[in-house]
């Protein structure tokens, strides 16, 4: 009888009710995909004449025109790289920043701190042209390693102040008991306090990822003069733009790009939902 | 000497910093500087032709109408996409919260799948789900009556900022909904019980009791949801591109039409869009610092009262 909020008179019928509604109202959300699937799976002919849901013949062939014509297994070589690379670098700079600021005091630690907080709300728009013009002084404005580098800019002020968050809360005894044995201070951070910090980082790589597998204003800037570096989402928006009847080819390619997300995501799914979780308790 | 003393006592965190310092410095503050920099020159970007203007891209921007329709339409988006998430994702919490719902995990999963779809495959799908020609959302209006002619929902500028604002909220709510049920999660059930002995529920037992507990997380849920509203280019390109004729043309959009990809032919300008990006960003942050005033007045005026 906990946590019921709207009523507790006949909870079975109730739930049944809101069980009922919920399941109706989630089809509706989740109809979009649904029509994806289906409309991948007809021919271009038929998703005029057959506004149904199950095609009438399974044109799997779609999949394979997508495969080849929308070049998907580069673009998702391209996004794999970029997300495992973004995902190491941000995960090791932010947490060794977070921990030296949530629990060290040393001169100009104030400032830093201060000046990392006040950027939280700077939007992409304002440093999208000087992260573009410092690649390129640097060679890398049209090549993967650069796309990762500045993927991993992104969004990394937030992840240090989740950690400096974390990192401060931890009690004080852990470092002194360690110290007194002799333990050196690289040791303490990576056997003691980063294992502590479990939960955040795994908020942190959660974060990383769907936010390199969203991204898309910084590879498009990027993929522009190489399309060959071209990530999923970018592969995808401009494979929209060169084919504008292929409805169905189109449709397949989206499918193609979704379902190892997905798969991931139902996998892991408890670690995404306490991850997230995490982001707002820390 | 005592600065390098000082320096050499606390080595192990600037050592430690490092790693941070290079990927914040180079993507986060250095970027801050050069962008006003910029700002104060008038540069194609694609030559060595820069020329020092001072304040003139801004004196232009604040002349250019072009700008200002963009910034109302970023505030507009803001506006019409923050608050609508969060109640409609608060609402959904608690009856999700509910733990004798025993499918509460499959709809969370359900609702949660558009978070985890990248952004231009949402926005071919809701292209065709929206489009004119055939599309199965005029096609239902069509056959249950509402309307008599297909409406072109993204290409007329009626429509287009509702249509995209809608598959904004449809997009991001699973993140805000699991944000509302881990600050719901630490209400204890104790409370439900007392608020239940004083004959306490429905939408009274939300106001008086859960909100006020849950407040802490709100304003951090809030902010953060505001954050990511700012961050809509992807949703809007791979769905309008901006158009149709700058109707959905948000900051964003404006900033990377006028830096890389004038449509009109004409040379790109990088100088006036770093321009438009310093002023939208300084106007964030003056809203922000304004918010966070008047939440601050509201709370002492209410602890006042208390």
């Amino acid at each position: 009888m906990k946590r019921l909020i709207f009523g507790d008179h006949a909870p079975s019928r109730r739930i049944a009710l809101i069980s009922l509604a919920m399941t109706v109202l989630c089809m509706i959300w989740i109809y979009p995909f649904i029509w994806m699937l289906a409309t991948s799976l007809k021919s271009n002919t038929e998703i005029f004449g057959n506004p149904g849901l199950i095609p009438e013949s399974w044109a799997w062939e779609n999949y394979s025109r997508a495969w080849t014509e929308a070049n998907m297994g580069r673009y998702f070589f391209n996004t794999l790289f970029v997300t495992v690379g973004s995902l190491a670098l941000v995960t090791f700079a932010t947490s060794l920043m977070g921990y030296i600021l949530g629990r060290f005091r040393f001169p100009g630690r104030t400032v830093l701190f201060v000046a990392t907080v006040s950027t939280v709300f700077v939007p992409q728009g304002f440093t999208i042209i000087p992260v573009f013009e410092l690649l390129s002084a640097m060679g890398l404005s049209t090549s993967l390693v650069g796309l990762t580098l500045a993927t991993s800019g992104n969004a990394i002020v937030i992840f240090v102040v989740l950690f400096a968050g974390y990192f401060s809360q931890l009690p004080k005894e852990l470092e002194e008991a360690a110290r007194v044995e002799g333990v050196t201070q690289w040791q303490i951070f990576w056997y003691i306090m980063l294992p502590l910090a479990r939960p955040m980082v795994v908020t942190v790589v959660i974060m990383q990822v769907l936010t390199a597998w969203n991204d898309f204003l910084l590879p498009l800037v990027i993929t522009l003069a190489n399309p060959a570096i071209r990530t999923l989402s970018v592969g995808i928006y401009a494979f929209k733009g060169e084919q504008t009847i292929d409805w169905t080819g189109m449709a397949a390619a989206a499918t193609i790009s979704i379902i190892p997300v997905v798969i991931l995501f139902i996998l892991l799914q408890r670690y995404f939902i306490n991850g997230l979780a995490g982001a707002v308790k820390g | 000497m005592t600065l390098l003393h000082t320096l050499y006592r606390h080595r192990f965190a600037y050592l430690m910093l490092v790693p941070g310092l290079i990927l914040s410095g180079m993507f986060v503050f250095y970027p801050i500087f050069a962008a006003v920099f910029y700002a104060m020159q008038d540069w194609s970007g694609f030559n060595a032709d820069i020329k020092f203007v001072g304040l003139q891209n801004f004196v232009n921007l604040f002349q250019d109408p072009i700008f200002w329709n963009a910034f109302g339409r970023s505030i507009y988006f803001l506006l019409g996409t923050v608050p609508a998430q969060l109640v409609l994702s608060l609402l959904l919490a608690m009856v999700l919260n509910n733990q004798l719902l025993k499918l509460s995990n499959l709809f969370r999963t359900m609702v949660f799948l558009p978070v985890v779809t990248p952004v231009a495959v949402i926005g071919i799908v809701w292209t065709f789900l929206l489009s004119p020609f055939n599309g199965p959302i005029n096609g239902l209006l069509l056959d249950i009556g509402l309307i008599s002619r297909p409406i072109d929902f993204l290409g007329s500028s009626d429509t287009v900022m509702p249509s995209v604002i809608g598959v904004y909220v449809w997009k991001w709510l699973g993140i805000t909904l699991i944000y509302w049920l881990a600050a719901l999660q630490t209400v204890p059930d104790d409370v439900y019980d007392a608020a239940k002995l004083d004959n306490c529920k429905g939408l009274r037992l939300v106001v008086l009791v859960v909100l006020p507990i849950i407040m802490p997380f709100a304003v951090a849920i809030t902010l953060i949801t505001m954050v990511s509203a700012l961050n809509v280019f992807p949703l809007i390109m791979s769905m309008t591109n901006g158009g149709p004729f700058f109707g959905s043309e948000v900051m964003e959009i404006f900033i990377y039409r006028t830096a890389f990809a004038s449509d009109d032919g004409t040379i790109p300008r990088l100088g006036y869009a770093a321009a438009a990006g310093v002023l939208f960003g300084m106007m964030i942050l003056g809203l922000t610092i304004l918010q966070s005033l008047a939440t601050r007045m509201a709370r002492r005026r209410a602890e006042g009262m208390a």
